[in-house]
C-alpha cells in the first residue's frame, strides 16, 4: 500500500447512480502522483462519468472519491475544480473569447492581475507550441482543430493544477495531427510531472500515453494494469481491444 | 392638391403623435425587457417554472389586443383609461418574445461549453454573465426586436382606451370615414416598425459578428 501523500486521487467503493441505473459501480482505485492513468473503454462504459466524479461534476451516490486526501463532497466544488485542469473535445473553448482570454480564464477567475495573466498566457502558448504573438488575439473559429486542442491544453494548465482531467481531447483530430500532438503531450507531461487522468476509446492512444490503463466495461473497472501487463490480459474486454490492434497488423501483413 | 396630401396636411400633428407613439412603445418595451430577461434567465435556473411562465405569457399573447385594452378599463390601479393601461397592455404583449428568446437562447448554449466552464471552476453567476448571456445575446436581441415591432403595431389600438399615439388618426379617420386620416396614422406607424426592425437587426448583427 503506497503512502497517502503519493496518491493524487482515490476512489473508495464509489458508485454513481441516476434514474435507478448505475453508470459506474464500486470503483476502487488509486491514481498516483505524476502518472498518466488512461481510462479505456467503449462508448457508454462509464469512463467520462468516472472522470466527472473527480472534479465533482458528479457527486458519488455511494462510496467516496478523495482528491488530495479529502472527499470531493467536502471540498468547495469551485475550489476543487480550479485546482484540477479540464480538457474536453474542441467544443470546450469559449467561442466569444480570444485565445488569450480562454487560456487566462482560470487565473482571471481566481483574481490574478491582468499583467501576470498575460505573461502566463504567453508562456503557456509557447509551451504548447503556438506562437503567442500570432495566436493570442485570435478566436477559436480562426484556428485549426490541432491548434484548438493546444489552446485547450494551455487553458487547463493555466492555474498550474497538480491534476489534469482529459476527456478524449484529441478524438476529433486527423490521425497525423493526433499523433504529433500526442507525442508532444507526452513530452510535456513528463516535463511538468502532472498527474493526468485521460479518457479514450482509442487503444493506440492508450498505449502511447499511459503509465497504467484502467479498462472500463459496463460501469466497472475490469482491469487496471501497465500497458505491458495489459498486452497479456486474458479479460474478454481487453482481448476485444487488443484484437483491434492485431487486426490492424494483420491487414498490414496481408498487403 | 398638394395641401390635400396627408403627410403635409397633418404634418405637425403627425410629429406629435409619433412622439407619443414612440414613448408608449419605449416605456412598455423597456419594462418588458427589464422584467422579461430576468424572468427568462430565472426559468433556465428553475426548470419547473419554465412551463407555467411560458404558458401564461403564451396565453396573454393570444388574447385579442382590443379585448385586452377593453378588459383593462375595469382593472383598478394599473387599468382605467389613458396611457397607463395602454403601457400595461403593450408590456404584456412584449413579454412573451423576450422571455421565450432569453430562455431558448440560454438553454441553446452548447452543453459542452457550459460544462467546460463548470469544470474549470466557474460559479453559476460567472457562467451566466461571462458565457451564457454573451452567447445568447443574438437570440435575446431577436426577441427584443420582435417585441418592439409587435408593440409598435399594437400601440395603434391604444387610443381605444384614451391613450395617444398614431392610432388617434386611425380611430378619427374611421369615425369620419376619411382615408387620408387613416393613412396619416397607418403609414408613419408602418415606417417606424420597419425602421425599428432594421435598426435592431443591425445592432444584433454587430454584437454577434465577432464569432461568425
Amino acid at each position: 500500500m503506497p503512502e497517502t501523500s503519493e496518491i493524487a486521487v482515490e476512489f473508495r467503493d464509489a458508485s454513481y447512480r441516476v434514474h435507478n441505473r448505475n453508470l459506474v459501480s464500486d470503483l476502487n482505485l488509486n491514481v498516483r502522483l505524476g502518472e498518466v492513468l488512461v481510462l479505456l473503454g467503449r462508448s457508454g462504459s462509464g469512463k467520462t462519468t468516472t472522470m466527472k466524479l473527480i472534479n465533482r461534476l458528479h457527486a458519488p451516490t455511494a462510496g467516496q472519491v478523495l482528491v488530495g486526501g479529502k472527499p470531493t463532497t467536502e471540498w468547495n466544488p469551485i475550489a476543487l475544480r480550479r485546482r484540477i485542469g479540464y480538457v474536453i473535445q474542441e467544443t470546450g473553448l469559449f467561442p466569444h473569447f480570444t485565445v488569450e482570454r480562454n487560456v487566462g480564464l482560470v487565473p482571471a477567475l481566481s483574481g490574478c492581475k491582468p499583467k501576470q495573466i498575460k505573461t502566463r498566457v504567453y508562456d503557456l502558448l509557447n509551451l504548447v507550441g503556438l506562437d503567442a504573438e500570432q495566436f493570442a488575439g485570435r478566436y477559436p473559429h480562426q484556428l485549426s482543430g490541432g491548434q484548438r486542442q493546444r489552446v485547450g491544453v494551455a487553458r487547463a494548465l493555466a492555474a498550474d493544477p497538480p491534476v489534469l482531467l482529459m476527456d478524449e481531447p484529441f478524438g476529433a483530430l486527423d490521425p497525423i495531427t493526433r499523433l504529433e500532438i500526442q507525442k508532444e503531450f507526452r513530452r510535456l507531461q513528463q516535463e511538468l510531472g502532472k498527474t493526468v487522468i485521460f479518457v479514450t476509446h482509442d487503444i493506440q492512444e492508450a498505449f502511447l500515453l499511459a503509465s497504467r490503463i484502467g479498462l472500463m466495461h459496463e460501469g466497472r473497472m475490469v482491469a487496471l494494469e501497465t500497458p505491458a501487463e495489459f498486452m497479456r490480459s486474458q479479460h474478454p474486454e481487453a482481448q476485444a481491444f487488443l484484437q483491434c490492434l492485431r487486426s490492424l497488423e494483420q491487414a498490414r501483413d496481408g498487403l | 392638391m398638394s395641401g390635400d396630401f396627408f403627410l403635409i396636411r397633418y404634418g405637425p400633428e403627425i410629429l406629435t403623435r409619433t412622439g407619443e407613439h414612440l414613448i408608449l412603445v419605449a416605456i412598455s418595451t423597456g419594462i418588458a425587457i427589464l422584467a422579461g430577461i430576468p424572468l427568462g434567465i430565472l426559468i433556465t435556473r428553475k426548470p419547473a417554472l419554465s412551463k407555467p411562465v411560458l404558458g401564461v405569457a403564451n396565453v396573454v399573447q393570444t388574447v385579442p389586443s382590443l379585448a385586452l385594452f377593453g378588459f383593462l378599463i375595469s382593472v383598478p390601479l394599473l387599468g382605467g383609461i389613458g396611457n397607463t393601461p395602454a403601457i400595461v397592455a403593450l408590456t404584456l404583449y412584449s413579454l412573451l418574445p423576450i422571455i421565450r428568446n432569453t430562455y431558448t437562447g440560454i438553454t441553446g448554449v452548447d452543453p459542452a461549453i457550459r460544462e467546460a466552464g463548470r469544470g474549470m471552476g466557474m460559479t453559476d453567476w460567472q457562467l451566466l454573465f461571462q458565457v451564457e448571456i454573451p452567447l445568447a445575446t443574438g437570440v435575446i436581441l431577436a426577441g427584443v426586436r420582435i417585441a418592439t415591432v409587435i408593440a409598435i403595431g399594437i400601440a395603434t389600438i391604444a387610443p381605444a382606451i384614451g391613450a395617444g399615439g398614431l392610432g388617434v388618426f386611425i380611430f378619427r379617420g374611421i369615425s369620419v370615414v376619411n382615408n387620408q386620416l387613416i393613412l396619416a396614422g397607418a403609414v408613419p406607424a408602418a415606417l417606424i416598425a420597419l425602421l425599428a426592425d432594421l435598426a435592431l437587426g443591425w445592432i444584433e448583427q454587430q454584437l454577434t459578428a465577432i464569432r461568425k
